[in-house]
């Protein structure tokens, strides 16, 4: 850039992808109101201003990424990104603080509203056994935690085989895990409409399952990149905001299932009670 | 105490960045709709913001108009007659005005527009941590904006136009009062400022921990980059609490879940507590960096450093952390226990604490200063007086026994424009005429500018003052008619309004006439009492600034 620059940061040149990105953003929801709102336009609206967001994000990584590999992430530029990583991730932590909130206004006080019948989980609603799939699913996202730790310590020791095994086995991993929590959506006997607990258990799990995709897609990225030669031993943060991200969608399915699935349903005494 | 500049040599950097300049800055379309430049996306805040801020205020403008006498006269032009229409005409416009000032007058010219232009300078910084981001959020914000604009023209009720739900957007008028597609991209709108604000907080925090020039400790920052890192973390941790709270509503409305339905389970209590778990740290997203701007204008132009510097800094984040416990007194006629609301009134109260902190310490960094009353500094004055009316009607209804009767009342809406376009606005003119020749390269007209501010005090003080008198009186907020025993008052607001408005022709004449006519600025037009880096620089400052970092290692104590 500037020829007289004698820093580290690392400076722009002008993008075309914040100003794709945002307006694709609001046509995809504009589309997408209308789209509900019963306009036959809608749904082609939605679908075209998607179609600008993920364009928005595939051309904006991969300048992140031809600018890593030409260098111009120094030490300090790569102190943001951990920060922005950090604080990226307390603000989906607070996000989830919300849906954690209803959940809690509802569970801990059923007396409070009629429509639930005094009780938690409300009456008439047959819950999920918490220890079949939802535990099957928490060991799965355990061990993925540890075959990205696996894929990490291999990349940092230049064993790249090792890397791409540990990040295939997260990968597989993660997309079991989204397939059992499918499975259980489409076998479960409460709806989602309708009903406080349905609301907050699909909202509360979805948003969860829709950051185990985000997060797949996330490691996906990175093991194309391993293909392709990217990362060293030395600098992927890619990769470790990657695993970062990880963990912590694996944190917050341990209090989804903690909070949503034992304890509300006590413990699992309330599978086929049929309160 | 000795200005940066004796310190550290830059004038001479300042010089040569400037014969690069032109070969630098891309052209018109490149420079200002793909922006990667902490200054020009500044700029374009400040100019949005100012444009949002007339929409807003003319919205205000009519609201005042068809409450200056009784019976429903303005907003029935706007109906073709209907009655009905027109009283929802009326919720619309009070949403569209509290939504616009709020997010798209206020944050966009705080924090967008000054803490974009002068945080980076402020700490030696050639820009933001992540430049690129930075364009993201300002273009979010105006998407937001349209999405917003596009929501008063679409089905609300059934049979009107627009969202009129208030800016709280409280279930159930929500939802099942606004069945059309408004409050859907009202919502959707809000959502977009969101992730905006999220992304630039988040750019605001790790430029301020990270790249900070040598010398620039966090306890030598001035007190702007404090407000603005407080107010990052704010939005940080707030914003997405309000994201989850109006998903809920999106899908209680479009997809049949029971949030906020009582018959299906739901409470729509929840929703008021969770908006102002994110409303009540939203006013002091507002407040303050207009407490971090009045600090740099006082200390300058009472040529002292400020008083009480680290109390300063800690006081607003002592803010910071209490405004996060205190958001149901927000709540008080909703039916809490007795004890919670005794807990909210107390944390309620521990705020002015702090608060008096630094409404005391701005008086003692007058005291036996070298006092000079350039525009900038009425403005600052002006702040501490309109803020501390605010703040202390905001002291009577925190007491959650008082505010059962004032809950709702006008005396509310005169609390909160005190605080807000009294104090917030109040900080927003001072670091406009205080950086306008920073930013512009031209100095404003002074005699326009004390002109402004003076029509300006007088306007708002008489278009919100008789408002506690009609709040005490009982008179109900969000409404567009009332009973003629609340005439007076009500007139006496609307002619303020009038007055306030010629002040805002002033202003506008003024940047006008600045910006084609206005002296060339100097880079420091005012002396030694202005310490921060900006004033070390070129009035504008070059394209990129500080490529090579000043060494603040010499640098004597903060501002």
């Amino acid at each position: 850039m500037a020829s007289a620059k004698n820093h580290d940061f690392h400076i722009l040149p002008p993008s075309p992808w914040p100003l794709l990105g945002a307006t694709s953003a609001m046509v995809m929801l504009g589309g997408s109101v209308f789209w509900w709102h019963k306009a036959p336009w809608g749904v082609w609206v939605a679908a075209l201003g998607l179609l600008g967001v993920l364009a928005t994000f595939f051309f904006w990584f991969s300048d992140i990424r031809d600018e890593a590999n030409a260098g111009d992430h120094t030490p300090v530029v790569q102190l943001h990104h951990r920060y922005g990583m950090i604080l990226f991730i307390a603000s989906e932590v607070m996000f989830f603080v919300a849906w954690f909130w209803a959940f809690f206004a509802a569970a801990l006080f059923p007396s409070h509203a009629e429509a639930v019948g005094g009780v938690w989980p409300p009456k008439g609603i047959e819950v999920l056994d918490p220890f079949v799939y939802p535990l099957l699913n928490t060991l799965i996202l355990l061990l993925s935690g540890t075959t990205i730790t696996w894929a990490h310590h291999a990349l940092i020791h230049g064993d790249r085989q090792g890397f791409k095994q540990g990040l295939w086995l997260t990968i597989i991993l993660g997309v079991l895990f989204s397939c059992l929590q499918a499975y259980e959506y489409s076998h479960a006997t409460f709806p989602f409409a309708g009903n406080i607990y349905g609301s907050t258990f699909y909202m509360a799990t979805g948003f969860h399952g829709f950051h185990v995709i985000v997060g797949t897609i996330f490691l996906a990225v990175c093991l194309w990149r391993a293909y392709l030669g990217d990362f060293t031993p030395k600098q992927h943060f890619g990769f470790e905001a990657a695993a970062w991200y990880w963990h912590f969608v694996d944190v917050v399915w341990l209090f989804l299932f903690l909070t949503i699935y034992i304890w509300g349903s006590n413990f699992g005494a309330a599978v086929g009670a049929g309160h | 105490m000795a200005t940066h500049a004796d310190s550290l040599h830059l004038q001479a950097h300042g010089d040569h960045d400037h014969a690069h300049d032109h070969d630098h800055k891309p052209g018109f379309f490149a420079r200002w709709f793909l922006s990667t430049n902490h200054k020009d996306i500044g700029t374009l805040y400040l100019i949005f913001a100012i444009f949002a801020g007339i929409i807003g205020g003319a919205l205000s403008g009519f609201m005042r108009w068809e409450l200056a006498n009784p019976g429903m006269q303005v907003l029935p032009w706007f109906t073709k007659g209907n009655i009905d229409a027109a009283y929802h005409l009326w919720n619309v416009f009070i949403t569209g005005h509290g939504l616009i000032m709020v997010f798209f007058m206020v944050m966009p010219a705080m924090i967008g527009g000054f803490g974009n232009w002068f945080v980076p300078i402020m700490i030696g910084a050639p820009d933001m941590a992540f430049p690129r981001m930075n364009n993201v959020s300002y273009w979010l914000t105006t998407s937001a904006f349209v999405l917003l604009l596009i929501s008063m023209f679409v089905p609300g009720p059934a049979g009107f136009d627009g969202a009129g739900t208030g800016w709280t957007v409280y279930p159930p008028l929500s939802t099942s009062g606004h069945p059309g597609p408004a409050v859907d991209l009202a919502i959707f709108s809000l959502h977009l400022a969101g992730a905006g604000s999220i992304l630039g907080a988040i750019n605001f925090i790790t430029t301020i921990f990270n790249m900070r020039a040598p010398g620039m400790t966090l306890h030598k920052m001035p007190l702007f980059v404090w407000s603005v890192l407080v107010t990052a973390f704010l939005l940080l941790l707030s914003l997405p609490v309000l994201a989850g709270a109006i998903t809920m509503l999106l899908t209680d409305r479009n997809f049949g879940t029971t949030f906020f339905a009582p018959d299906g389970g739901g409470d729509p209590i929840l929703y008021q507590h969770l908006f102002w778990f994110f409303g009540h740290p939203e006013v002091y997203i507002m407040i303050l960096p207009a407490f971090g701007i009045v600090s740099q204008v006082l200390s300058t132009f009472s040529r002292k450093p400020v008083f009480g510097y680290l109390a300063m800094a800690y006081a607003m984040v002592a803010i910071g952390f209490v405004g996060f416990v205190v958001w149901a007194h927000h709540m008080f006629t909703v039916g809490l226990s007795v004890n919670t609301k005794m807990y909210f009134t107390a944390a309620t109260m521990i705020i002015a604490v702090p608060t008096g902190i630094k409404i005391f310490s701005w008086i003692a960094t007058m005291w036996g200063g070298k006092l000079s009353f350039e525009t900038p500094m009425l403005w600052a004055i002006g702040f501490i007086f309109m803020f501390t009316v605010g703040g202390v009607t905001g002291v009577v209804l925190s007491n959650g026994g008082v505010d059962t009767y004032m809950h709702d009342t006008y005396y509310v809406v005169a609390h909160f424009h005190y605080v807000l376009s009294l104090g917030a606005v109040f900080g927003l003119f001072a670091g406009f005429y205080y950086w306008f020749g920073k930013m512009s390269g031209r100095n404003y007209n002074e005699f326009l500018g004390k002109l402004h501010f003076w029509i300006f005090f007088i306007g708002v003080n008489v278009l919100f003052f008789p408002m506690h008198f009609l709040g005490q009186d009982g008179m109900p907020r969000r409404i567009p008619d009332y009973p003629e025993a609340f005439h007076y008052w009500n007139h006496i607001a609307s002619l303020g309004y009038a007055i306030m408005l010629v002040g805002m022709v002033v202003f506008f004449v003024n940047i006008i006439w600045s910006l084609l006519a206005g002296k060339k600025a100097a880079a420091n037009p005012w002396g030694e009492g202005a310490t921060t880096l900006e004033w070390t620089l070129s009035s504008p400052p070059p394209f990129h600034q500080f490529e090579t970092l000043p060494d603040l290692r010499n640098m004597k104590g903060a501002h």
